[in-house]
């Protein structure tokens, strides 16, 4: 059975380009533009990994990550939060909030593909 | 002193030597011997009155130019400029203990490093306001955004396009139309990016704190507010957010002050009463902290002297400034033994003290300062303690002033020159 990944960000050709490579490498992808419905599909799915964007409308990654963490059925869950480069602060919060790893955008594909693996554990 | 040798001595040195005469020539046409100039030629002795008078005319020259004394204001801010250089770890560091030497033997130079020093602070706050600006602005924010998303979906489909040859068709048309798509979105965004940073001067956010930010609208205005007396709006935008409502709440205030004390009638009092606050409280039946803010809105015409003013809560963190030539109050860390502190200790009795600032001829202040409970909004509110002070440069002779207890203080530790300090709660930079 393949394994699950909760891809959470709203720009639609990302989010066909992060699935197509991570469905090739194996992963069954869910894809969520906005936190809400990706809260509710992380508690229903259980997920391995949640791939989550720091810049969502409404609310934002780390608004999500903060859910993920407070919720025991998803506190577990490792979480990779994909930031713009540069942005200290947003990795700062990343952190005390609980994320399990960083990528910053523009990344190359099997960078992210390598991450996914780590952090789901092989 | 720490100020090194006298100038004083250097410039008649100086000039003896200009027009050509020795040492013992000169002490023999003034009356004094020859060791005595020297020790006066190399600072090891000041002089003044008639030795001073006969010097200068034997050497052709002014006095006044031979005893020329640098004003305490531009020590103050010569030594800012020595700390900030030590604090940057120059080598050799600034003589900081040489100023008052520095500004009185070359006045010229002692400008440039001041006028450079004042560019510089200005050079630095337009920096952070521009770098405030790139990290807030939210129309920046989302225009970095398009141009990051755009370039990620753009180098994720040409990888796959790249990594994969043998790409279904049907694959490889859909992620040539979102490259193709998300490149002209790219050029969009890069182009509103252009005429962002293109676009002539906007409004920054200020990196200013709330109170600096307060305090400097004041200040282009020398907190004077002329509408205020004449119940007119106030002219000029004030700041948006926290600084605005500080200063509206401040403007409030004045125009309470104003109707209590009208500034014809008030002034001729503080005249009559030699601006002496809790004289003109007494007189006027005003609360001393309020006849203490209308001496400060007193024009400088009409033999008024300028004001300066501190408040601070009981934390002696300072709410509100104004500053005057030579009064080095800072808004944080400053020297504890400021009336205004002392007056916390006592709230409603009033501390009346000479300040005297640390350099060789320090500067004076005739402080009044007194610390009042801010009524509370209801009963069970922790009311607020605040701490007023008024000060202006002391009268130069007694006995205007030789009945107030003179108080030595500075500006902070850091800048202060006092060394065996009770108060020192850390070296100064300065020596």
């Amino acid at each position: 059975m393949a394994r699950r990944v909760l891809l959470v960000e709203d720009e639609p050709s990302i989010v066909e380009a992060v699935s197509f490579i991570l469905t090739r490498a194996g992963w069954t992808v869910h894809a969520h533009a906005d936190g809400a419905t990706a809260l509710d599909r992380a508690r229903a799915g259980a997920p391995e990994l949640v791939v989550l964007d720091a810049m969502l409308p409404g609310r934002s990654g780390f608004d999500v990550l903060r859910d993920l963490r407070a919720d025991p059925v998803t506190a577990a869950i490792p979480v990779l939060m994909l930031t713009a480069r540069g942005q200290e602060r947003d990795r700062d919060l990343a952190l005390r909030l609980g994320a399990t790893g960083f990528m910053t955008k523009p990344f190359a594909n099997a960078e992210l593909v390598a991450e996914v693996r780590r952090l789901a554990g092989g | 002193m720490g100020d090194g040798p006298g100038p004083m001595g250097a410039r008649i040195r100086e000039r003896r030597q200009e027009i050509g005469l020795r040492q013992a020539e000169l002490a023999q046409m003034v009356g004094i011997s020859p060791s005595y100039l020297n020790l006066i030629e190399h600072g090891r002795r000041r002089i003044g009155g008639k030795l001073l008078l006969d010097l200068a005319r034997v050497l052709r020259t002014d006095p006044a130019l031979l005893a020329e004394v640098a004003d305490p204001a531009r020590l103050q801010a010569l030594r800012a400029a020595a700390a900030s250089g030590e604090e940057a770890g120059l080598r050799p560091a600034p003589e900081a203990s040489r100023v008052r030497e520095m500004a009185e033997r070359f006045p010229g130079w002692a400008g440039l490093v001041l006028h450079q020093a004042q560019r510089i602070d200005a050079l630095g706050l337009r920096v952070t306001e521009l770098a405030a600006r790139l990290s807030h602005d939210r129309d920046l924010a989302a225009a970095l955004h398009r141009v990051l998303s755009g370039v990620t979906s753009i180098r994720a489909a040409s990888g796959i396009l790249a990594d994969d040859p043998d790409l279904d068709r049907d694959w490889r048309d859909r992620f040539l139309a979102n490259i193709r798509g998300d490149s002209e979105a790219l050029a969009e965004a890069s182009r509103a990016l252009m005429r962002y940073l293109e676009a002539p001067e906007r409004s920054v956010p200020a990196a200013l704190s709330p109170p600096d930010e307060a305090e400097l609208w004041l200040d282009a205005r020398d907190h004077l507010l002329p509408e205020i007396e004449t119940g007119e709006p106030v002219a000029g935008p004030l700041p948006e957010g926290p600084a605005g409502e500080a200063l509206r709440r401040w403007l409030a205030l004045c125009a309470e002050d104003a109707a209590a004390l009208p500034l014809g009638p008030f002034g001729q009092a503080a005249l009559e009463e030699e601006h002496d606050p809790v004289r003109l409280a007494r007189r006027t039946g005003r609360p001393l902290v309020q006849v203490m803010r209308r001496l400060v809105a007193l024009p400088p015409t009409g033999g008024h002297p300028r004001f300066a003013l501190a408040i601070a809560d009981a934390s002696g963190t300072l709410l509100h400034r104004r500053r005057i030539e030579g009064f080095a109050l800072p808004r944080e860390a400053a020297c504890p033994f400021w009336p205004l502190f002392e007056a916390l200790a006592q709230p409603g009795r009033p501390v009346r003290a000479l300040a005297e600032m640390p350099e060789a001829e320090g500067a004076r202040f005739l402080c009044h300062a007194v610390a009042e409970y801010r009524m509370p909004a209801a009963p069970d509110e922790t009311p607020c303690l605040e701490t007023v002070m008024v000060a202006c440069p002391a009268p130069g002779t007694p006995p205007a002033t030789a009945a107030v207890p003179l108080r030595p203080v500075g500006p902070g530790c850091r800048l202060c020159l006092r060394e065996r300090c009770p108060g020192r709660r850390e070296p100064s930079i300065l020596r």
